[in-house]
């Protein structure tokens, strides 16, 4: 009974049209359809639509909005993703040997991922209320008097108020990923080390970490790639305030695209991020290693 | 007899590392258990000076208002939204992976351009495909969000079956296709049995994604298909917020995921690290 509707010759291509057309519509006609825009003048405030070469690009270079939401983002990563690798790191060791009830209390250690990010946000909006909220209450235990701290306005709060949040929604990530990967690792290998006298961070950094790396490097790489187009996580909590205070390069690109109606300036925001990403995607993996 | 100190025993350890993995599992959850907790309640509780550590009463006040005022509705959306992409994402996704896998088509590229396609930032495309879909009327329908999901879900589907594909062994295909299948058959019969586990473990986290999504549906949803995400930043105000609103609609939205995730656990691991770790 040879197939006749679909030849062998033809049928590959039957299976992977649909995803390759639905890729070419959301994904790459939106990208050459930037790239023209950011070569014009269109703004949804004016009627002039000409072309424009590069001055979109040009004015890039000269924004300082645009690099100090650059350098925001850059805080927020170079902060947030080594507390949440180590932390995770910590907590997978902890629970790699059995304990009561580990695994119920893995999963309840894993919820404030599964959240939404923008629900996360809100969720410490609320408890960041300088009155009504519980953390300052408890620091007020602490502090031994009434803390009224305005997480979400102070200037000097707002940082330490978003790397929470972040810390706290995605610590389970790392954590859950690598306690998968130091579960795999051959324990007889590391006990062995251990009676030879070898201390602890020796055999982790030669055998435990050569292990869980190829795990680990990827795990990098998501969250850091997340981190750079942080936007759900802000926008609930600061809306990019107090001023432009905490604006990360994704939110910039919003409030240009759809508060100010920067349409062509936006395209050249967009590609502008496109091509850091592959730069440092490109950096990344040549440098973990992961081109294999 | 004891040789060994006190903190060196076996026993002491375990005690230690059980007070911290509690501590931990505390400071973690205690913030979800506030979300739920503001949403039971009342107004008097929630704005009581210093704060109520719990409700008094279970009352379903805060939910009443939502589905009253039909805000309720947007959680429906989420649902249907996020469910159907995630079944087209699958179908779709998955036959593509075995179009990549068994026949190699395209070759390594076109998998590393699919691959590529996830790293794009959401912010860099929304406003093309916005002005995509105000040209085919697609804007705030169910048509535009579904499409536009699925093919944000396809590169991962796409990548995550591929590796589970690639664990079936060839004889079988082969043995099936020397019964006299057809290649179709092939497909239906041996390939995807075979790869049920991964079907479930991708597809929970294609629907997270989608259930997640807030800048997609910030930018293209207005009244008729809004997501509960996006309802929920309606009750921000900039001097006082709608808590007990912000609170009901964060757990509507929160329960059907955990649902999902608490049913489809085991497959979890797997799946969040894009393949990374086997099993």
């Amino acid at each position: 009974m040879p197939a006749i509707a679909h030849p062998d010759r033809n049928f590959k291509y039957w299976l992977i049209s649909p995803a390759i057309f639905l890729l070419l519509l959301i994904g790459l006609f939106p990208l050459i359809f930037s790239l023209v825009v950011s070569f014009m003048r269109i703004s949804m405030l004016e009627t002039d639509r000409s072309f424009a070469g590069p001055v979109n690009f040009v004015q890039l270079f000269h924004d300082a909005r645009l690099w100090q939401s650059l350098a925001h983002t850059a805080l927020i990563i170079v902060i947030a993703l080594p507390v949440e690798l180590l932390l995770g790191l910590a907590m997978a060791y902890l629970f790699l040997d059995t304990m009561p009830g580990r695994q119920i209390l893995i999963s309840l250690l894993v919820l404030p991922t599964i959240i939404s990010p923008i629900v996360a946000g809100a969720t410490w909006r609320l408890l960041f209320d300088n009155r009504y909220g519980p953390i300052n209450q408890i620091l007020g235990w602490f502090a031994g008097h009434p803390v009224a701290a305005l997480w979400t306005v102070n200037p000097r709060l707002v940082y330490p108020a978003i790397i929470f949040c972040e810390i706290w929604q995605w610590t389970p990530f790392m954590f859950l990923i690598l306690l998968a990967a130091l579960s795999n690792v051959d324990r007889s290998l590391t006990e062995a080390a251990e009676i030879d006298g070898a201390r602890f961070w020796r055999s982790f950094r030669y055998i435990v970490l050569p292990a869980i790396w190829p795990v680990m490097s990827i795990a990098i790489l998501i969250r850091g790639l997340d981190l750079f187009r942080i936007f759900d996580i802000i926008w609930a909590l600061t809306a990019g305030g107090p001023g432009t205070m905490t604006e990360t390069i994704s939110v910039y690109a919003y409030v240009q695209g759809f508060q100010q109606f920067e349409t062509s300036y936006m395209a050249a925001i967009a590609f502008l991020v496109i091509a850091l990403l592959t730069v440092i995607v490109t950096f990344a993996v040549r440098r973990m290693g992961l081109a294999k | 007899m004891t040789t060994i100190p006190f903190y060196r025993r076996k026993e002491t350890k375990l005690v230690l590392r059980y007070v911290i993995a509690l501590a931990l599992v505390v400071i973690f959850v205690f913030p979800i258990y506030w979300l739920f907790a503001i949403s039971f309640k009342t107004p008097g509780e929630i704005f009581a000076f210093p704060p109520v550590w719990y409700p008094k009463s279970i009352q379903f006040n805060n939910y009443a208002v939502l589905f009253k005022d039909g805000d309720a509705k947007t959680v429906g959306n989420s649902l249907v939204l996020a469910s159907l992409s995630t079944v087209f994402a699958m179908i779709l996704g998955t036959i593509a992976a075995y179009s990549l896998v068994r026949f190699k088509t395209g070759g390594e590229n076109l998998a590393l351009w699919i691959i590529s396609q996830r790293m794009i930032p959401p912010v860099a495309i929304v406003f093309p495909v916005f002005l995509l879909y105000v040209w085919l009327s697609w804007v705030d329908t169910y048509i535009g969000l579904i499409i536009l999901y699925t093919s944000f879900s396809l590169p991962y589907v796409i990548w995550m079956m591929r590796g589970y594909i690639e664990d079936i062994p060839l004889e079988l295909e082969e043995s099936a296709l020397i019964d006299g299948c057809s290649r179709r058959e092939v497909l239906w019969k041996v390939v995807f049995p075979m790869v049920r586990a991964g079907l479930f473990a991708t597809a929970v986290f294609t629907f997270v994604f989608s259930w997640n999504d807030f800048l997609f549906a910030l930018v293209l949803t207005r009244t008729e298909v809004a997501t509960y995400t996006v309802q929920v930043t309606h009750y921000f105000g900039g001097q006082s917020n709608f808590w007990s609103k912000i609170a009901a609609m964060s757990v509507l939205g929160t329960i059907p995921v955990f649902i999902t995730v608490a049913t489809l656990q085991r497959f979890l691991v797997r799946g969040i690290s894009m393949g990374a770790v086997k099993g």
